[in-house]
This record gives C-alpha cells, structure tokens and sequence, in this order.
C-alpha cells in the first residue's frame, strides 16, 4: 500500500468511526480524550447547547443520549459497531444506532440489570453443564467490560483494526466467532457474552422510549405494534388487521 | 433472640391464591388467622403503569428476588447441582397474591383419570403399561372432588363452556365464555374439520362484570395483551389480591404480615407449635406460636420448608422410599408455529386466558394400547398477545441476527401464529427434590435442590402429540410450519411453564404420600401442606384449577379440625 493510499484509508475508517460512534464531527478536534462528547455536540468550552444536540421528535434536547456507564469512547464506539450488525439499518428501517440501542444499553448497565441485584451470585462458582444456565461470577457490567475490549483484541490481531474500522462481513465474523465460543474470555464464555449483547439489542429496539432506545418509537412501528393501549375490547373480533398509530407509557403523565 | 408474638388459631405461610382461599374461609369462620407473606404488599393500585414490557415481562419485576433465594439444578444425581442464578424455565412468585397476580387465568379442572391414573391405567392396559413410572392415585375421586373444583370457579369468576371431552360439571360456568377472535375461530375450525372437539378456554379474565362469593367486583377484561407476567390494573383478572384477600381482611379475623420470610416450622415430632420468621426489612426475628400451621407457600418452599424444619420423612432417591420431596414433575410441551406470509393478524390483541382447547389427546381420551407413553395433553392455540420483546417468532432457517433476522422478526410478528400443548408429566424415581449440601439463602438455610431430566414417557407423549399440532396448524393454512426441536435433556434456561408440582403428595397410605386428602399430614396431624406440591403427577392442563379446589377441599378440613381434632383421612 502506498503511503497516500494509505493515508486515504486511515481518513475513510475515521470517518467511519466517526459515524459508527455517533460522534458529530468537531468532537474529535483537539487530540485524544474524547470522554463526554459521546452523543452531543459541544461548544469550545465543553459545555452541551441546545442548538447542537440530537433532537429528540419535536426538537427537545434529547438528554437521554449521553452514557451513564461507558466512560471510554473507544470502547462505546465497539458497542455502536457491534449492535449495528446485530440489528441493521436497512430497507426494513431504522438499525440500532439509529433507534439509541447503545444508550439502552448503558443505561441498562448502569442500573439494577447491570449489576444483577436481583439474581443469585452467591459462590462457589462452577462452569455448569449447557443446561444449568448462566455460572459466571461476572456481573454483566463487567461481562460487556470484558466482551467488548475482547472483540476488539480479537480484531486488531485478525484484521489488524479496530473492530469499529472493519468492514460489515468482518465485523460479522467475529461476532459469529464469539457466538460459537471460540474465543477464550476471563470469567465468562464467548457465547455467554453475545447472547447477553444480542437480547440487549433487541431489547433496546423495543423496549418503551423511556429507556432511551427505541426511539421515537420507530422500533415498534416496524413491527405494527401498537406500544402501551389501554383496551383493545372493540377491536378483539375484527376480521381485518387494525392499525394503530403506538402509543408510550409517557402518556400516562401527560 | 426471637421476639414471641402472641399465640393465634392458625398461621398462614405464604398468601397467593392458597393462602388467600384458607384466609379468606378461616377467617369467615371467625378462626384467627396470621399469614406470613415474604413480599411486599400490592394490588390494582400499583399496576397505574404496567404496560411495560421490558421491566415486567422481561425484568420479571414481579417474581421472586433470586438473590435472596433460589433452587439448585442438575438434570442427574451424579452431578453437582448449581444455582439457577436467573429465572428462567419458570417464574417464582413473591408477594402479595404469589403468582395469582401475574399469571394468565387459563382455569382447567384436571381430568377424573388423573385422580385414579394407577388404578385405571392398570385396569385397562395392565401393569406393564405403568412400568418404571411412580405414579399413584390421589386418595380422592373427581367426583368427590367436583364441588371444591366450583367453589374455586366462583370465587376467580372463570368464564367457559363446558368441553365435551373434559370432565362433567354439576353447574355451568360462573362467567360466559370469552370473545370469540379470527384466531380462535381458526383453530376451531381446523380442529373440526379433523373430527376434534374444540372449546373456549375456561377463563379467569372476566367476560363480563362480576361479583363472587365474597362481594369482590371484577371488572370486563379489556383484551390489552399485557396479562401474563403483569398485574391487572383494572382488576379484570382473577388475582387473590382482587378476589379473595380484601374479603378476608374484612372478617377481621385475618392479619396479614408482609415482608414476613418464614425460616421454621417450630414443631416436637408430631405436631407443630408454630413458625419462626424474619422481617426481610428490618432483620428482626419473630415466633409466631399457632394451633395449626398452613403452608401456602408453593412447591419449593413447601417441600424445602419441611426438610429444613426436619419435619415429615425425607424422600429417597435410591431406594424410592420417605415422602417430602417425591414425585416432583413439570410439564411437557410439544407445539407447532405456523407462519403464514399473506395474512396478517391482531397478535398484540389479547388477553391472558382468550384461547380455544381440544381435549382429544388429554388423558385416557385416546387409545394407549400401542404407544409407549400414557396420559397426554389439553392442546390450545392461547391468544394472550405478544409483545415486541419476547415475540420474536421466525421461520427455522432463519438467522438469529443480523438483516434477515430483523426482516423476519418484523414481518411474523403479525403472520406468526402458534399452538402448544399443556403435556401430563409423570414421576420416575430418580426426579426429586432435596435440599443443597452446599448452597445458601440470604438467612444461612439450605437452598432446595432440583434433580430433574426428562424421560423416555415424555420423549414419546412429545414426538405424538407434536404430530397431532402440527396437523392441526397445517389445516389453519400457513405457508410453513417450523421443525419442532427434539425433547433432549430439560434446560434450566428458556422460560417453559411455572407449573412446577409434587414434593409433599397426596394420597390414601401414609407409606406412599406425605398428605391425605384434606392435605393435612400423615406425620403431623395439625399441619396442612396446600398447592401443586400436593399434585402425585402433574396432568395435561394448567393447575390452578386444581390447587383452588384442593384448598377449597383443605379449608374444609382445616375448619373441621380446629373443632375435633385427629386425623381426618
Ligand atoms: C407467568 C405465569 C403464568 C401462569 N399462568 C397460569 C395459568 O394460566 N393457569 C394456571 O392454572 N396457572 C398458571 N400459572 C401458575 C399459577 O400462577 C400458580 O399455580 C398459582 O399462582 C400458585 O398459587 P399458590 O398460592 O400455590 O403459590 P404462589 O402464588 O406462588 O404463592 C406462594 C406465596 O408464598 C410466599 N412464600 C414463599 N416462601 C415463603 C416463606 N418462606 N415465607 C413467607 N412467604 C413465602 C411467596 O412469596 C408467594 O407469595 C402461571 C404462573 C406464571 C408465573
Ligand atoms: S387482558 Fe384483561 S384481564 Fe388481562 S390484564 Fe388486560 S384487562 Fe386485565
């Protein structure tokens, strides 16, 4: 590879970083530490505006999008990538970036989920046979600290990039590597780590919009699915599909 | 040191639809009663926001708290059990009303062969035909049985029409049927139209307003398809908090103390003085001291409860002999899912219990003579409403991620239909419950230990009644139909059903059961063991039909004995 052709790739996988991140160009002006502009657009002195940030439907600053358990963009941008394969944008609409997947599942790790306070997680701990479930002493916040930093190890030593660089079939290889539990982790199987990270996709896209994926809705809308309904009793016998425009629990305050 | 409370007539472990029944009937007697309720307490008031899918019905708000306690698993004794540490295969109650809060109502009343299943499976097949299969008769008759099975019917206000294959009822319905739907003619119809005899499912989602026994006003079911694993928050759903409780708290003969976790039955060898129990809040110790002690508090801790109270005589795995902890059985669930690629239907319409039955492979309906399995199945096409999360129906060949996955997902979530099948299962020596030798709860006991695979009997009722779904869904007409995973060994993992029964066994000999038939114990004549625990095997419908009669039938018992004493059976 010639030095410019070079140079031509590195800008390209920027730029792809850049839009698999979610980060808005500017963020990365001014070097390394990229930590608190995940998501919103900041002016030079660092604080967010709310002209800039991603709106939210009906231009409201859509506070929801900024991490409460990822400190490091790097690692963040691993998520955005991988959550993207598992649930793509394309034809069918929306894919998980663009319906705030990542932010669900920060948010999800930062709270009761993440530390699995309502589970057993008492020792002794013992591997399990394929039908006593879940053994892992991890808590889930430190199987996704794990699972990720590893996709991107196994990356940068199979491809020679982060695994945010690569392209999709790449991307999906190693994926289906974790999948099938090829890959050695500390504390928790390859294949326990994906399924954890595949249910959290999709739990992010349909989820209510409370959670801060789902945006707008639009993971519902895909599927007709009408959201929270109070009653469905003058409908039930209908012979012809009935389509309803989705409703949220927000509308339980409004 | 304990705190020791003031003595009382009875007390009550656990408070879902078993408590609450012998509350609501002990108290309308003036006994009185204390009933110890790990959780917290709840009804219609706490459900303002329940249409969440992720926190309730993936979350499993409602469930018990695994942290606190859970059970040990392996699938053969030569194993090492582990902690399921996440709920799964089946969702634990905790709370006011247990279970009672969340399920969906599907409201059956087990079939006469299953109370005489030994008896009548030997007289006409022989007793080759039961070889290698524990089970036993229940010490109690259908008919015996059929006026507790109404009294239950009208306190839950089941709404239903009588099958022509199911048991013989001595009065109709409480309630009418539920709505009939497109989906439900269409199971119907292809049922039909292959000789079967469907019906509605017996309800507990009322079909109309309605007011019990006890003066509880249940609203109309409203069909809003967020029923299984969430409260009702229009109290349109047959839940103890609803039905039974209120009434009971009004005798003023009830008291009932939640985040009350009851640790011990305090007893001297025949007979109990009361229970130990500790405020899940405060950590304060309390003994309650009680002429009778009635556990309600499911299969688990029914059976665990007495083995860590070194009460009844614990059950042997190798030589098939002691009781507490015997015949544990689950449910076998062979199903089809159809997809159908032109039509598209209401699926997130529905409500917990709106579905149609067929009985025609359901007990002895059918003829066993040259299969190697007996008993059978209630099949059902249950139109109870999916949501986004959990419903993620696709064909087969279908990747699990990625842009096929998502574009299949999509398009089944309103073209998938599917049937199951509520399968008996039957006790084998080796299936059981003990308690860990090494796991703890959050108060140092023994967590119970689950030892349990599927057999040989549940291969086969599989493999046969999939066939009979799978040609009943290819009638409705879909454009495929899904390969149906092979039965192999029972994972701990994918929800199934929470119809978990045995472990504290009815029956007529004192040898082979741990209760008689007010499920009062042979060994301790003023302790009542009520719920599926009870169950010898489990049979080929949902429970709680079956459990509100037994503790219909108990209630009865217990009244009886606070007069006179002894044993009653
Ligand atoms: C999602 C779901 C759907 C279901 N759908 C159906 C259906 O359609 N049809 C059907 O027939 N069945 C169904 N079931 C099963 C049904 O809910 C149960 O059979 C029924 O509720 C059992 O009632 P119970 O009173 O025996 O036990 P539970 O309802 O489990 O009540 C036991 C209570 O005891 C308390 N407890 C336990 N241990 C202690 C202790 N040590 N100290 C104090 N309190 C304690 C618990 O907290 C709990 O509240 C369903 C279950 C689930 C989870
Ligand atoms: S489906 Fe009916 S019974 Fe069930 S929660 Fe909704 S309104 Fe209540």
């Amino acid at each position: 590879m010639s030095e410019h052709e070079q140079k031509q790739e590195s800008t390209m996988s920027r730029r792809r970083f850049i839009r698999n991140s979610g980060l808005v160009a500017g963020g990365l002006v001014g070097g390394g530490i990229l930590g608190g502009l995940i998501g919103a657009n900041m002016n030079k002195d660092g604080t967010a505006t709310e002209e800039n940030a991603h709106t939210n439907g009906h231009n409201q600053v859509a506070y929801q999008q900024s991490p409460l358990y990822f400190t490091n963009p790097e690692i963040f941008g691993i998520l955005q990538a991988a959550v993207e394969r598992i649930y793509p944008k394309d034809e069918n609409g929306p894919g998980a970036n663009d319906l705030d997947v990542p932010f669900f599942i920060d948010h999800q790790l930062a709270g009761s989920w993440g530390n699995n306070t309502r589970e057993y997680m008492q020792g002794p701990f013992f591997p399990g046979s394929n039908f006593q479930g879940y053994q892992s002493p991890l808590k889930r916040h430190e199987v996704f600290d794990v699972g990720l930093v590893a996709l991107q190890t196994y990356s940068n030593d199979k491809f020679n990039k982060p695994f945010a660089e690569l392209e999709g079939e790449q991307q999906d290889e190693i994926l289906t590597a974790f999948e099938e539990d090829k890959v050695e982790l500390r504390g928790v199987t390859s294949r326990t780590f994906f399924n954890i990270l595949r249910a959290a996709t999709i739990e992010g896209v349909y989820a209510d919009p409370a959670y801060a994926g789902n945006k707008n809705m639009e993971g519902w809308k895909m599927k007709d699915f009408p959201g929270h309904q109070m009653s469905y009793i003058n409908q039930i016998e209908s012979e012809k599909f009935v389509k309803i425009e989705p409703n949220s629990l927000h509308s339980y305050t409004k | 040191m304990a705190k020791t409370l003031p003595k009382t007539d009875a007390v009550i472990v656990g408070v879902g639809w078993a408590g609450g029944i012998i509350a609501a009937e002990l108290g309308k007697q003036g006994l009185k009663v204390v009933g110890l309720e790990r959780g917290k307490e709840r009804g219609v008031k706490d459900y303002y926001v329940v249409h969440d899918e992720l926190r309730y019905g993936i979350r499993y708000e409602l469930m018990q708290d695994l942290s606190k306690e859970t059970i040990t698993f392996r699938n053969q004794g030569k194993e090492r059990a582990l902690p399921m540490r996440q709920l799964g295969s089946f969702l634990l109650g905790e709370g006011l009303g247990g279970s009672g809060v969340h399920w969906n109502g599907h409201t059956f009343r087990f079939l006469p062969y299953d109370f005489e299943i030994k008896s009548q499976t030997v007289k006409k097949y022989g007793e080759a035909k039961i070889k290698g299969l524990q089970v036993q008769d229940w010490g109690i008759t259908y008919d015996e049985l059929e006026p507790y099975f109404y009294e239950f019917e009208k306190a839950a206000g089941i709404g239903g029409e009588e099958g022509e294959l199911g048991p013989k009822r001595a009065n109709p319905f409480p309630n009418p049927p539920m709505k009939e739907t497109p989906i439900t003619a269409r199971f119907k119809e292809a049922a039909k139209s292959l000789g079967m005899k469907p019906y509605h499912m017996p309800s507990g989602n009322m079909s109309q307003a309605y007011e019990n026994q006890y003066g509880a006003k249940l609203a109309p079911c409203q069909y809003c398809a967020f029923c299984e694993r969430f409260g009702c928050e229009y109290g349109a759903k047959a839940d103890p908090t609803v039905a039974v409780i209120p009434f009971a708290k009004e005798t003023g003969n009830v008291d009932i103390r939640n985040f009350a976790n009851v640790t011990e039955i305090i007893h001297d060898g025949k007979k109990a003085t009361g229970v130990r129990y500790v405020d899940v809040q405060t950590k304060e110790e309390f003994i309650q001291p009680a002429e009778m002690v009635i556990l309600t508090s499911y299969v688990m801790n029914n059976t665990r409860l007495l083995l860590t109270s070194k009460l009844g005589r614990p059950y042997n795995p190798d030589t098939g002999s002691g009781v507490i902890g015997k015949n544990y059985c689950y449910q076998i669930l062979p199903g089809s899912a159809g997809f159908f690629d032109e039509e598209q239907f209401n699926t997130f319409m529905g409500a917990g219990a709106l579905g149609a039955t067929v009985d025609d492979y359901n007990g002895d309906n059918f003829d066993h003579s040259d299969l190697g399995f007996i008993h059978g199945g209630s099949i059902s096409l249950n139109q109870s409403g999916y949501r986004p999360i959990q419903y993620n129906m696709v064909p087969t060949d279908t990747p699990k991620w990625g842009s096929k996955f998502k574009e299949n997902s999509i398009k089944y979530f309103t073209r998938a239909l599917s049937i199951g099948t509520q399968g008996a299962s039957m006790p084998v020596q080796h299936n059981y419950m003990d308690l860990d030798p090494s796991y703890k709860d959050a108060y140092g006991l023994p967590l119970l230990r689950l030892t349990y695979d599927f057999t040989e009997q549940d291969k086969n009722l599989y493999n046969y009644v999939g066939k009979i779904t799978d040609k009943i869904m290819q009638e409705m007409g879909p454009a495929k139909i899904n390969d149906r995973q092979q039965l192999e060994h029972y994972d701990i993992v994918p929800y199934q059903t929470t119809h978990n029964t045995g472990g504290v066994i009815m029956g007529a000999e004192p040898e082979t059961s741990a209760v008689n038939n007010y499920l009062q114990m042979w060994d301790a004549e003023n302790v009542f063991v009520i719920g599926a625990s009870a169950f010898p095997h489990n049979g080929g419908y949902n429970p709680t039909g079956t459990v509100g009669a037994l503790a219909y039938r108990a209630a009865e018992g217990i009244i009886k004995y606070s007069k006179e004493g002894g044993l009653l059976a």
